[in-house]
């Protein structure tokens, strides 16, 4: 009973052609003529060589920052879902604490109000405290909150039934969240995670009016002290999208790999 | 009494304000196989999850083998190492092979070394009938071979007792022998069960007594010839004549 054979149109290089990336063409493009201009141009090559050396700080202060933040994020995700009610109230105000003021203002409350008030506590002159660790200190605060939500949303994500299962097998409430329940949940986050990361390493220009010799800082300096305006904010243009591209990249191949595995 | 592991004394639980079970008393012996049956809603599951305290009752006590789980000073964990318990939606955990399913609770809870909790995993899929499947995850494997990992998950803990919570609802028709063979296999060899189903085939083959819950309570408790044969009870017969109507 074979019948008449059905054409297929043939339309992948349609698809192709609005699939392609464009976009990806488009800032490649940006960061191509920029990459060029930093060559060629002595204006734009003096405000990038130095700018440049900024990018060890604000990699610092974002990788010291997150890895504070993660810690953090967990903890307070972990309160929130807890049963004890003093530690979710404690875990709630802090989120929502967080999130209710600008980032920028916690960034200087956090660093000349909390950080003073906390060292002088602890017997310490707050003077001895860096601005660089003020910095990352307010940025694992801020974004701690922030995680937090994501570690309860992905902990949530997770069935009743694992929980249960666990714990039907004798495993305590830290056994069955630290070998059953997080493993799961990281997993399903870590594409949130990345995203985090990424904006996280964005707003640690914000650092800058803590006076954190990081990139947004030097672009600042050098701007202030040379009138060259338009060369040195394209160069920092330059240096974050070049970052943040990347980083951002490696986090689709990353969610890729994880989508073919979970099949 | 130390032939009764596990003793239920005037089970009480609601969920907000609804009273899913309205004082229950239920006695099981070592070595027994009871079922309980009932329609959806009579609180045959909550029962069975008060009995590894999943559920808390509102009142009332739960004693396995003379440990007193409402107790503070109870381990629970403890408690729970001992009885074993088969979801209905198997819970298996997707992000460990099979065998690690099998080892995970023995290594954390029963403080096994690696190997011994392979060895003992190893022996416990064969005996569901699929230790090929060792180094598979559970996303690659049919709802029964599942089920009977749930299985061997629980037994390589070697519980003294094993609850299964519609161990068979979720299969397909295909499947639902296959665990019910292993089941029957685990009651032969004396192991001391609390089911919540509707296989009858299963109730007459494996069952010392069936208990039957309607609306919170046991209505009506018997040897499966007499509760499926001849019921005594009005809402017993009714409830057998809707599932065996077809």
């Amino acid at each position: 009973m074979a019948g008449p054979e059905i054409q297929i149109p043939d339309v992948s290089w349609r698809d192709n052609w609005r699939e392609f990336p464009w976009w990806l063409i488009a800032i490649f493009a940006f960061l191509v003529v920029m990459a060029v201009l930093v060559f060629t141009d002595p204006d734009i090559k003096e405000a990038f060589l130095f700018i440049i050396p900024g990018v060890q700080i604000t990699l610092y202060i974002t990788l010291a920052g997150f890895v504070l933040a993660l810690i953090l994020g967990l903890l307070a995700g972990l309160g929130r879902i807890s049963g004890n009610a003093l530690v979710r109230n404690i875990a709630i105000t802090y989120v929502e604490f967080v999130r209710g003021v600008p980032t920028l203002v916690l960034i200087l409350t956090l660093a000349f109000v909390l950080v003073p008030a906390v060292s002088n506590a602890m017997g310490v002159d707050n003077r001895n405290v860096s601005i660089e660790l003020r910095a990352i200190l307010s940025l694992s605060i801020i974004y701690g909150a922030f995680l937090a939500e994501i570690f309860r949303a992905g902990i949530e994500s997770i069935s009743k039934g694992q929980m249960e299962a666990a714990r039907s097998l004798g495993m305590n409430y830290r056994q069955a969240m630290q070998f059953i329940i997080l493993p799961q949940a990281v997993r399903n986050i870590s594409p949130a995670l990345g995203n985090d990361f990424i904006a996280m390493l964005k707003d640690s220009s914000l650092a800058s009016v803590l006076a954190v010799r990081e990139l947004t800082q030097r672009a600042r300096l050098y701007a202030g002290s040379t009138f060259r305006f338009p060369e040195s904010y394209l160069v920092l243009t330059f240096c974050y999208l070049t970052m943040t591209i990347a980083l951002s990249l490696l986090l689709r191949w990353y969610e890729q790999r994880l989508g073919k595995d979970s099949r | 009494m130390s032939d009764e592991i596990i003793v239920v004394d005037g089970l009480h639980k609601y969920f907000g304000h609804v009273q899913a079970v309205k004082g229950v008393d239920l006695r099981v012996g070592r070595g027994e196989v009871v079922l309980i049956v009932g329609p959806s809603g009579s609180g045959k599951s909550t029962v069975l999850r008060c009995i590894n305290h999943l559920e808390v009752p509102t009142s009332g006590s739960v004693y396995i083998d003379g440990v007193h789980l409402e107790d503070k000073k109870t381990n629970i964990n403890d408690v729970r190492a001992e009885v074993g318990m088969v979801f209905q939606q198997f819970n298996l955990f997707p992000h460990l092979t099979v065998l690690q399913n099998v080892t995970i609770a023995q290594e954390k809870v029963r403080k096994r070394s690696k190997d011994e909790a392979e060895q003992i995993a190893m022996e416990q899929l064969q005996r569901v009938g699929i230790p090929e499947k060792a180094g598979a995850y559970p996303r690659q494997l049919s709802g029964g071979q599942q089920q009977r990992v749930a299985i061997a998950r629980s037994l390589a803990m070697q519980p003294k007792i094993m609850l299964f919570d519609e161990p068979t609802s979720a299969l397909d028709p295909e499947m639902i022998k296959e665990v019910l063979d292993v089941m029957l296999d685990l009651a032969k060899g004396g192991m001391t069960m609390v089911v919540v189903t509707h296989e009858m085939g299963f109730a007459k083959a494996a069952a010392d007594r069936v208990v039957f819950m309607d609306d919170g309570q046991i209505i009506e408790v018997g040897p499966p010839d007499q509760i499926f044969g001849k019921p005594q009870h009005e809402r017993t017969q009714l409830f057998l004549s809707k599932i065996l109507a077809h």
